[in-house]
């Protein structure tokens, strides 16, 4: 164990991270929520947004976690094969959450399946969950930490189109879930689509849109464009904040996608609430780290 | 002007309110969601605290015990109100409550018995638990320990505390059954709109 001092220190600063990420919201999620403050006419849709401020300001000064629900904990890695500690990551992120949740203090939100025993320590089979990505080359890691709350969870649903059905398809599918379960998971809300194979590849790239800042566009043209068209589409529907109508409904569409089977449309959507809480920090071999989705913060 | 109920809260306080309007609450305010509501209606236990002319929270807060034995409320935000769907009816019939405050909508049973009994639901913004928890000023008494932190039932007395907005009024109106109707007569024009544009495969 010659690497125990490394390893205790990036416990540590993850731990912190965690922690962090609970009481404040990220940079482009601040922004866009001023921005859709200021495009509102409704007044019961304003009142509700200052309170979302209000609420995230005391958070801050209070240090303490700004929604209740401080979700499962998910991590999202991005490692370079030659990152020193890769061994040890999975040791590390387990204890990170540990440390988070004394620390926070965190809600305890994971529940044993099957035994249905929740076990006070936001750590259980495969909890935290960790999602891997091995960059040939690289010696450094990036990692996106995220609190899935329950109420924002819930809309999540796959399913595998038939080719026929086509991209016309997958805009009815995002349509029909938003409106219909989107409204109790605290939008406004950031939608992650997954445009895959199969149902579990593209509910893990609806995911991964999540990790994508609100305001950002696919790289792939045709996607961009539905992007947009679904964040509009969404929008003019009017859900408001707190399902109780205005200006939007939507802080963002992402989409993520892969090539798929000639005989199947694999779509998927996971949704996050306006409490958006991710982090990404980026590390190198070193250890040295620098915090991509926040600003002014000190550990 | 604030518009602020005050507990014991009468009838004729709730009679002229309608969904969308905004109000306060000062006095007791009482945790009390899935397995309160089990215990009252399935296995006919009396609950510990009489909230008749009163209010509850369908929340699950942190809460901190202090050296001292006392509690101190740490972040305390609405649950989802749907869930307890099943026994308000009844709950509201035998409690005599007045106000329910939770997160987002619920169904025809609840509307008709605040209807009968003269109650309302209304919403305190879902994620905002920070912003609750500091208009909570004391934890004055709990009860049901055995359920765990979240289904405690938490006594406490609030101050202005809101934004509560009237989801359900006294007079048969549902704001959520309202506003889910114009959302889906929006969807249908605005997708056959897009689809248009998303005809990828040639
Ligand atoms: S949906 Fe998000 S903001 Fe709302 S209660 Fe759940 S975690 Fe909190």
């Amino acid at each position: 164990m010659t690497q125990q001092p490394n390893v205790l220190e990036m416990t540590n600063i993850m731990a912190k991270f965690t922690d962090y990420i609970g009481k404040r919201l990220p940079k482009d999620v601040i922004k866009k929520q001023e921005e859709l403050r200021r495009q509102e006419t409704n007044p019961l849709a304003i009142k509700i947004y200052d309170a979302m401020a209000e609420n995230q300001d005391k958070a801050d000064k209070l240090s303490r976690p700004s929604c209740q629900d401080t979700g499962v904990i998910q991590y999202f890695i991005s490692v370079g094969a030659g990152f020193p500690l890769l061994g040890e990551l999975e040791e590390i992120l387990r204890n990170a959450t540990l440390i988070a949740t004394e620390e926070g203090p965190l809600r305890h939100n994971a529940v044993e399946t099957f035994e249905e025993k929740n076990t006070g320590t936001n750590t259980g089979s495969n909890i935290p969950w960790l999602d891997w990505e091995i960059i040939p080359g690289g010696d450094g890691v990036t990692i996106d930490v995220y609190m899935a709350g329950g109420g924002c969870t819930l809309p999540g649903a796959a399913k595998v189109l038939m080719p026929g059905e086509g991209y016309e398809g997958v805009a009815e599918f995002v349509f029909d879930i938003i409106t219909s379960r989107g409204i109790n998971a605290c939008p406004p809300l950031l939608v992650g689509v997954g445009v895959s194979a199969t149902a579990e590849t593209a509910a893990k790239l609806s995911k991964r849109a999540l990790m994508r800042p609100v305001d950002s566009d696919s790289p792939i043209p045709n996607a961009a464009k539905m992007e947009k068209l679904l964040t509009d589409g969404l929008n003019e529907v009017g859900i408001g904040p707190q399902g109780l109508t205005g200006k939007n409904s939507v802080m963002g569409v992402n989409i993520e996608s892969s090539a798929r089977h000639p005989s199947t449309i694999g779509v998927a959507i996971s949704t996050g609430c306006w409490s958006h809480r991710r982090g990404k920090i980026k590390f190198k071999a070193d250890l040295s780290y620098e915090i991509l989705s926040h600003e002014g913060v000190s550990l | 002007m604030k518009k602020i109920l005050t507990v014991p809260i009468k009838d004729e306080d709730l009679e002229s309110l309608n969904v969308g309007d905004i109000v306060y609450l000062t006095g007791i305010l009482t945790t009390c969601r899935d397995v309160a509501h089990r215990r009252l209606i399935e296995h006919k236990r009396e609950l510990p605290v009489d909230v008749r002319g009163g209010a509850i929270f369908h929340a699950g807060p942190i809460v901190r015990a202090l050296p001292d034995g006392e509690f101190e409320m740490v972040s305390i935000g609405p649950t989802t109100s749907m869930r307890m769907e099943k026994f308000e009816k009844e709950f509201i019939a035998q409690t005599g409550v007045k106000l329910i405050v939770g997160k987002g909508g619920m169904g025809p049973d609840t509307v008709e018995a605040c209807q009968e009994h003269k109650a309302v639901h209304a919403v305190f913004p879902g994620g905002c638990a920070v912003l609750a928890a500091t208009m909570v000023e004391e934890i004055v008494e709990s009860h049901w320990h055995d359920l765990g932190m979240p289904e405690t039932l938490w006594v406490n007395k609030v101050k202005e505390f809101g934004p509560l907005i009237i989801s359900i009024d006294t007079k048969g109106n549902n704001i959520f059954t309202t506003n889910k109707k114009a959302f889906n007569e929006r969807k249908g024009p605005i997708l056959e709109r897009i689809k248009k544009e998303l005809s990828f495969i040639k």
